[in-house]
């Protein structure tokens, strides 16, 4: 029950793109179709499904202060501060698992690669990945559970924002718009919008 | 040459604005500009990674093979920003708290990855330099326009100083709080384009 509140608050209450802009920049240039725009989206919240409870675990036996205590025995551990080191660490573990992960669907489904193609590398520097990461170390999860939970459910948000977008967009293709506002401007306002409709979930009580 | 070396330095901050063209870099551009201050350091610190990952990596072009240049950047550029967070949290304390994880957003801000990418490796260290002091001044230029009119509009407020006169209040004018919402930044950024579209027309989508 804990975890189906923490999905639902992640996907629509904390939604990565409306209410913190994670992942703008990808979210803006690859929203003009809905195939692709789905093709993005699934890979993001995989990678994010992925990425968060690995980092969770990173952060909990290695970086916090005291969380060597399995390799140094207690009193050597508390000395120990790595946490300086959690930003080159997470997008570390970020661009290899993006890399690992364009190997394997190379290798065991052709047909999904060429689908995703280009998009995979560019997940790296996604912000949203990144961002899910941070947040994770920030609000301190107590299990891994909880870190995957919401690893998935900020990239099922993502996927969501940019299907929706890129639905409307499709859209607006045939619509006459002021010639200085067509493209990324536009896109803006729109997201503006959207994400006023989004603020409505602000309102839920989760409890 | 000089000149040319020069416009590396001007051209990003109005004509080919890394935020306002290019769309890169917008995350961290709209969640640190409620107010004026924070985005104004977040915009300094901005330029001083992208000026720093551009040198450094210019100076380390011919040395990188190709394949695993991704990751040799974003370990240069992770160790900046840690840096740069750490200098943040020892003098600007309250201004690092406000920022929170968009100062480690920095890694993945896309100027900064773009910079590298499309201008240092393939150029000298003092051309990639400029370079990374211009395009962090133009992205800090976009930032401080949207904390300008978030803060002004939602707060009546500038860095922190009330502007708006308390007559003004007394007379039933109210503070817009839907500018200190990140819907509001999302339009104010649209409407910027639209504005700098119009006034360059050879940017305009047909």
């Amino acid at each position: 029950m804990e975890l189906l509140k923490l999905f639902i608050q992640s996907v629509f209450i904390d939604n990565m793109v409306f209410s913190f802009f994670f992942g703008m920049c990808s979210y803006i240039a690859v929203s003009k179709s809905v195939k692709t725009a789905n093709g993005l989206g699934l890979a993001v919240t995989f990678v994010m499904l992925m990425t968060v409870p690995l980092n969770y675990l990173l952060e909990n036996y290695v970086l916090k202060a005291g969380a060597l205590s399995w390799l140094l025995g207690e009193e050597m551990a508390s000395t120990v501060d790595l946490s300086f080191l959690s930003f080159i660490l997470f997008i570390a573990v970020i661009a290899a698992f993006v890399q690992l992960l364009e190997m394997f669907i190379e290798k065991f489904s052709p047909s999904l690669y060429n689908q995703l193609g280009i998009f995979l590398p560019l997940i790296a520097v996604n912000c949203a990945i990144m961002g899910g990461a941070l947040f994770m170390q920030q609000r301190a999860f107590a299990t891994v559970g909880e870190a995957a939970v919401f690893g998935f459910g900020s990239g099922f948000g993502w996927w969501i924002a940019i299907l929706v977008m890129a639905a409307i967009r499709e859209r607006l293709a045939y619509s006459n718009v002021p010639k200085g506002l067509r493209g990324p401007g536009l896109a803006f306002i729109i997201t503006g919008l959207l994400g006023m409709a989004f603020m409505i979930f602000s309102g839920f009580q989760m409890n | 040459m000089k000149n040319k070396t020069f416009q590396s330095l001007t051209n990003p901050l109005a004509k080919n604005n890394p935020v306002l063209v290019q769309i890169l870099g917008i995350c961290s551009a709209l969640a640190v500009t409620t107010q004026l201050k924070p985005a104004l350091v977040m915009g300094l610190s901005v330029t001083a990674v992208c000026a720093f990952s551009n040198l450094v990596l210019s100076l380390l072009r011919n040395g990188i093979p190709d394949r695993i240049r991704i990751i040799v950047q974003l370990v240069v550029i992770a160790a900046l920003v840690t840096i740069v967070n750490d200098i943040l949290k020892a003098y600007v304390y309250d201004v690092s708290k406000q920022l929170s994880v968009y100062v480690g957003l920095i890694i993945t801000n896309c100027i900064i990855m773009g910079r590298v990418e499309a201008f240092a490796l393939s150029n000298k260290p003092l051309p990639s330099l400029l370079d990374g002091i211009g395009n962090g001044l133009g992205y800090g230029a976009v930032l401080v326009i949207i904390g300008f009119v978030r803060e002004l509009f939602g707060n009546g407020s500038l860095f922190g100083y009330q502007i708006i006169p308390e007559c003004f209040y007394e007379a039933g004018y109210v503070n817009n709080g839907l500018m200190l919402f990140p819907p509001a930044a999302l339009i104010i950024v649209g409407i910027i384009i639209w504005v700098h579209r119009t006034t360059n027309k050879d940017l305009q989508e047909k």
